[in-house]
């Protein structure tokens, strides 16, 4: 990625975003069978762009600590639009044998944790940019990239259409799909998205999507159009799931350069 | 600080791990973008900027460069540390010798296949600096005995062990030698310029 690409976009973070912050839980609920959506009040919360993530750490009484990274799932202006108050966003995968993971999944609302950021200048997007957006998600990955969707739907503002939008995701089962309703309900707003669902493993009998592992097939079908107009292309998943995505982009004709990905479990 | 009451560690105390990190069995994958695919054929090292001789070698004449064994710990910013990993590579002590950098050189600016960059002080990659015996650096093109796929930086990366891991540019291409501080990539989005895990260096003003 050449700093001239992206250099002229993007600021580095704030300063402010490096401090340990107190978070209370707002509210907190499923947002997949295996993901918990939980919000959060972070006060002196700085704000933060589409894509970026934050620093968790948990303090046990013994002061051992432990850490790990999410990414934020709404748009930086979601704040109070749900009645509460609310800063940050979390889509967090409940992990077998996870430390951290099955701690945050038992919060309740008055809950106060510890967190850190905005993180991250490369993995973001705004409404600035001017192309279109592809989005390529597999299981859990669609939390940074449903930010992206919802500042490109605030900027929508009525208006049916305005930017084409594609947002492919993969999923095991349905069950795991992440913010069912509002996709559904922004699917039917917004006539320049369209959204792609595959399941690779047992699809319903009526699925009327796709039923298989991400393919060139696939992303020719519904991407290939684009390769003229140099589309934003973001890519979050398991490692495996994004080089698989990110090659079959590449074979596709699209400039790497206009490829971010972010890749996350072993 | 906020005590988590009721929060039961399941991983122990260890003193190998630098703050706030896990410790990996894996071997994950973090990059920017697509993994470039570099042919061994076409593949080039060079060495350049303050030195007495510019450097460029096609991969026979890398692989023929006098190589170290090493087990080393190595820390990602985004948390996990993986213990023990075993690479072989060119120590960037020898390469520095063999260029002979000029006095004036502050730091090294390391270049990807992919566009990548990043910047290291030039006391982190000399070797036998303050209280450190032999090579603190190497551009390492085995690991586990294999040659270093693509996804983790084939076909030769740096290796940095003692600053996070996004300071071990993969896919490299050249080393830029220079005087005075050029930030990379990651050091102009966010991330810290140094990157010393053991203070726990992640972001810019950590």
């Amino acid at each position: 990625m050449s700093d001239t690409h992206i250099g002229s976009r993007n600021n580095p973070a704030k300063s402010e975003g490096a401090k340990w912050k107190e978070a209370r839980v707002v509210s907190i609920g499923k947002a997949a069978s295996n993901v918990m959506g939980i919000r959060f009040a972070v006060p002196g919360w700085p704000g933060h762009k589409a894509g970026q993530h934050v620093d968790v750490r948990l303090t046990a009484p013994g002061g051992y600590m432990a850490e790990r990274s999410y990414s934020i799932a709404n748009a930086p202006r979601d704040a109070g639009a749900s009645g509460e108050p609310y800063d940050v966003e979390l889509g967090v995968e409940l992990l077998e044998d996870g430390e951290v993971s099955p701690y945050l999944w038992q919060l309740k609302p008055g809950d106060a944790i510890e967190l850190r950021g905005p993180i991250g200048g490369h993995f973001i997007w705004d409404t600035a940019m001017p192309d279109p957006l592809v989005l390529v998600a597999g299981g859990a990955g669609m939390v940074p990239l449903m930010s992206m969707l919802r500042i490109h739907m605030d900027s929508l503002n009525g208006r049916e259409a305005g930017r084409e939008a594609v947002f492919i995701i993969s999923l095991r089962t349905i069950d795991r799909l992440l913010y069912a309703d509002e996709l559904a309900d922004m699917q039917k707003k917004d006539k320049d998205l369209k959204i792609v669902i595959t399941l690779t493993e047992n699809a319903p009998a009526d699925w009327a999507g796709y039923s298989k592992r991400i393919d060139a097939e696939m992303f020719e079908k519904e991407l290939g159009r684009l390769k003229g107009s140099m589309p934003d292309i973001y890519v979050c998943g398991p490692t495996k799931f994004v080089e698989a995505a990110a090659g079959l982009l590449v074979a596709l004709g699209f400039n790497t350069h206009s490829i971010r990905t972010e890749r996350f479990g072993g | 600080m906020i005590i988590n009451e009721g929060f039961k560690p399941k991983r122990k105390a260890n003193e190998k791990l630098p703050p706030g990190q896990y410790e990996e069995t894996g071997f994950p994958v973090l990059s920017l973008g697509p993994t470039p695919k570099i042919d061994l054929g076409e593949w080039r090292l060079v060495v350049d900027g303050l030195v007495e001789k510019e450097l460029s070698w096609d991969w026979k004449e890398f692989a023929a460069l006098p190589a170290e064994d090493v087990t080393k710990d190595i820390h990602c910013v985004t948390k996990w540390s993986k213990f023990d990993t075993k690479w072989r590579g060119v120590p960037l002590d020898h390469i520095m010798d063999l260029a002979g950098v000029s006095p004036e050189a502050t730091h090294l600016i390391a270049h990807s296949y992919d566009g990548y960059s990043t910047n290291i002080p030039i006391e982190d990659i000399r070797a036998g600096g303050p209280g450190k015996a032999g090579s603190q650096a190497w551009v390492a093109y085995l690991y586990d005995g294999k040659p270093l796929e693509a996804e983790h930086g084939g076909p030769a990366r740096l290796l940095v062990p003692h600053l996070y891991f996004w300071k071990s540019a993969k896919w490299l291409k050249r080393l830029e030698f220079v005087k005075g501080d050029k930030p990379g990539f990651w050091e102009t989005r966010g991330y810290h310029n140094y990157g010393d895990p053991w203070k726990e260096q992640r972001y810019t003003n950590d």
